[in-house]
C-alpha cells in the first residue's frame, strides 16, 4: 500500500472513530456526561476509593477523621459523586453545612482536601475535561464546609 | 557562573521534595506568577492572587529572577515576596534595565503590598479581589530628567480581580484577570514619574490564561500604559506566555513580548524568561 493509500486509508478510520464518538455522544443524555467520564459507577467508586488512601496518607486532614465511620463516610461520598455527575443515584446523607457544622474545617484543611481529591483523580486517570467538571461542581461546597 | 549553578542546585534539591507539605495548603499554580515589578501575577501585570501558597493560618515565600530581552533593552529583575494567610501580600524587586545603544543601566527600587479583600480564586462565584500598592524609587535618575520627567519616585495603586472559570474551554480551566492601575510613572517608572502631563492615569491590564493540564498553563496579557511625556512616546505593551509548575517549590515562565515603542525606538520584540521558588 503506497504512503498516501495508508495516510488516506487513516484518515477514513479516523472519520469512522470519530463520528461513532460524536454518535456515542449524542446518543448519552446530556445530564450524565460527566458520570461516564469518571467511568460510571464502578470508576466513581475507584475514585472514592483512591481519594480515601490520599485521605489516609496525608496528616494534615487525616486527623479530622478519627471519629468518622469510614465506610459510611465512602458510601456517602460515592452517592454524592454519583449524584452530582449525573448518575441514577441519590444522596442520602445530611447537607454539607450540617455535616460539617462545628467541624473547625478551615480554608488549609479545605485546600488539603482539594489537593488529596486532584491525586486522586490522577490515579485513576480520570480524562482533564472529567476532573475539571467534578471540581467545579464541589468548589461551591466551600461556602458550607469551611468555619466561618 | 557559579551563582547559575547554585541556582540549578538549588532548583533540584526544591524539585525534588514531596508534592504536599512545604510551601502551603493552597492548590498548583494559584500563587501565579512573578511578575517584573514583583508580588504575585503575570509577567508584565499584577493579580489579585497572593504569592505561594499559604492558606489559612499559613505563611509562604518567593523569590524570583526574571530577565526580558528585546531588541534594544535588556531588563533584569530579581525579587522576593512574603504571602500571609492567603491574605496580605509584601514584596520587594529590583529591576535594573540595560539600556543598549547608550551603554547605561538604569537601576528602580519596586516596594508592594497587596491585600485580598474580597472572593477566592477557586470558590466563590464572584471573582478574587485585592487592592495594592507599588511604590517605585529610581536610583539613576539623569536620563529620566534629561527627557522630561518630573520625580525620581511614585506610587502606584491598583485594583484587580482574577477568576477562574472550571472546564470552560474543551474541559479545560480558563483564567482572567483584570487589574485597573492609578500611575504616573512613565514606562513603568524606569523612565521616571509624572511629566509633561503630570497627573495620574488609569490604565488597564488584562492576563487571559487556559490549563493545558494542572501544570502547563498557556496565556496572553495586555499592558496598557500611560503617555505623560512629549519627548518620547509610550505604547502598550503585550506578551504571549507559557508557564510551567513542576511542583509547588519551582515555576518557570517563558513568553515572547512586544514593548512595541520604548524612548523612540520602535521594534522592541523580544523574550521573557522568569523563574520562581516558592518554600
Amino acid at each position: 500500500m503506497s504512503a498516501r493509500a495508508g495516510a488516506c486509508a487513516r484518515g477514513a478510520l479516523l472519520l469512522v472513530v470519530l463520528s461513532v464518538a460524536l454518535g456515542a455522544c449524542a446518543v448519552q443524555p446530556r445530564g450524565d456526561r460527566l458520570y461516564h467520564e469518571l467511568g460510571g459507577g464502578p470508576g466513581i467508586e475507584r475514585l472514592v476509593d483512591a481519594f480515601l488512601l490520599r485521605l489516609a496518607a496525608d496528616e494534615r486532614v487525616v486527623d479530622s477523621f478519627a471519629d468518622t465511620d469510614i465506610e459510611a463516610f465512602r458510601q456517602r461520598l460515592i452517592e454524592q459523586f454519583c449524584e452530582l455527575s449525573g448518575g441514577p443515584c441519590e444522596y442520602g446523607g445530611r447537607s454539607m453545612l450540617e455535616a460539617h457544622h462545628g467541624l473547625g474545617i478551615d480554608d488549609a484543611q479545605f485546600n488539603a482536601l482539594v489537593e488529596d481529591l486532584i491525586l486522586a483523580l490522577a490515579d485513576v486517570d480520570a480524562p482533564w475535561g472529567a476532573r475539571n467538571r467534578l471540581l467545579g461542581l464541589l468548589a461551591p461546597m466551600h461556602r458550607d464546609i469551611v468555619k466561618r | 557562573m557559579t551563582r547559575c549553578v547554585g541556582m540549578l542546585l538549588l532548583t533540584i534539591v526544591l524539585v525534588a521534595g514531596p508534592a504536599h507539605a512545604g510551601p502551603g495548603s493552597r492548590i498548583l499554580a494559584t500563587g501565579g506568577a512573578s511578575p517584573i515589578e514583583g508580588g504575585s501575577g503575570g509577567g508584565l501585570s499584577p493579580w489579585a492572587t497572593i504569592t505561594g501558597y499559604a492558606s489559612s493560618g499559613e505563611t509562604g515565600f518567593t523569590a524570583f529572577a526574571t530577565h526580558v530581552s528585546v531588541a534594544d533593552f535588556g531588563l533584569t529583575t530579581a525579587g522576593a515576596a512574603v504571602g500571609w494567610h492567603d491574605r496580605v501580600e509584601a514584596s520587594f524587586a529590583r529591576q535594573r534595565l540595560q539600556v543598549d545603544p547608550l551603554d547605561m543601566t538604569l537601576e528602580q527600587h519596586v516596594y508592594g503590598v497587596k491585600v485580598r479583600v474580597l472572593g477566592s480564586l477557586l470558590y466563590t462565584p464572584w471573582p478574587q479581589v485585592s487592592v495594592g500598592a507599588q511604590h517605585k524609587r529610581h536610583r539613576d535618575f539623569a536620563l529620566p530628567a534629561a527627557l522630561g520627567a518630573r520625580d525620581d519616585s511614585g506610587t502606584d495603586v491598583y485594583l484587580s480581580a482574577s477568576r477562574l472559570w472550571f472546564a470552560a474551554v474543551a474541559g479545560r480551566n480558563l483564567f482572567a484577570n483584570v487589574t485597573a492601575r492609578r500611575t504616573r510613572a512613565v514606562e513603568t517608572g524606569l523612565l521616571g514619574f509624572g511629566g509633561d502631563r503630570n497627573g495620574h492615569r488609569t490604565v488597564l491590564e488584562t492576563s487571559l490564561a487556559v490549563f493545558l493540564t494542572d501544570r502547563w498553563v498557556v496565556g496572553y496579557e495586555y499592558r496598557q500604559k500611560p503617555d505623560l511625556l512629549d519627548s518620547v512616546r509610550e505604547r502598550d505593551w503585550q506578551d504571549a506566555f507559557i508557564a510551567y509548575f513542576p511542583s509547588k517549590r519551582v515555576s518557570v515562565v517563558a513568553a515572547r513580548v512586544n514593548l512595541d515603542e520604548i524612548a523612540n525606538l520602535p521594534g522592541q520584540d523580544g523574550w521573557y524568561l522568569s523563574m520562581q521558588v516558592a518554600w
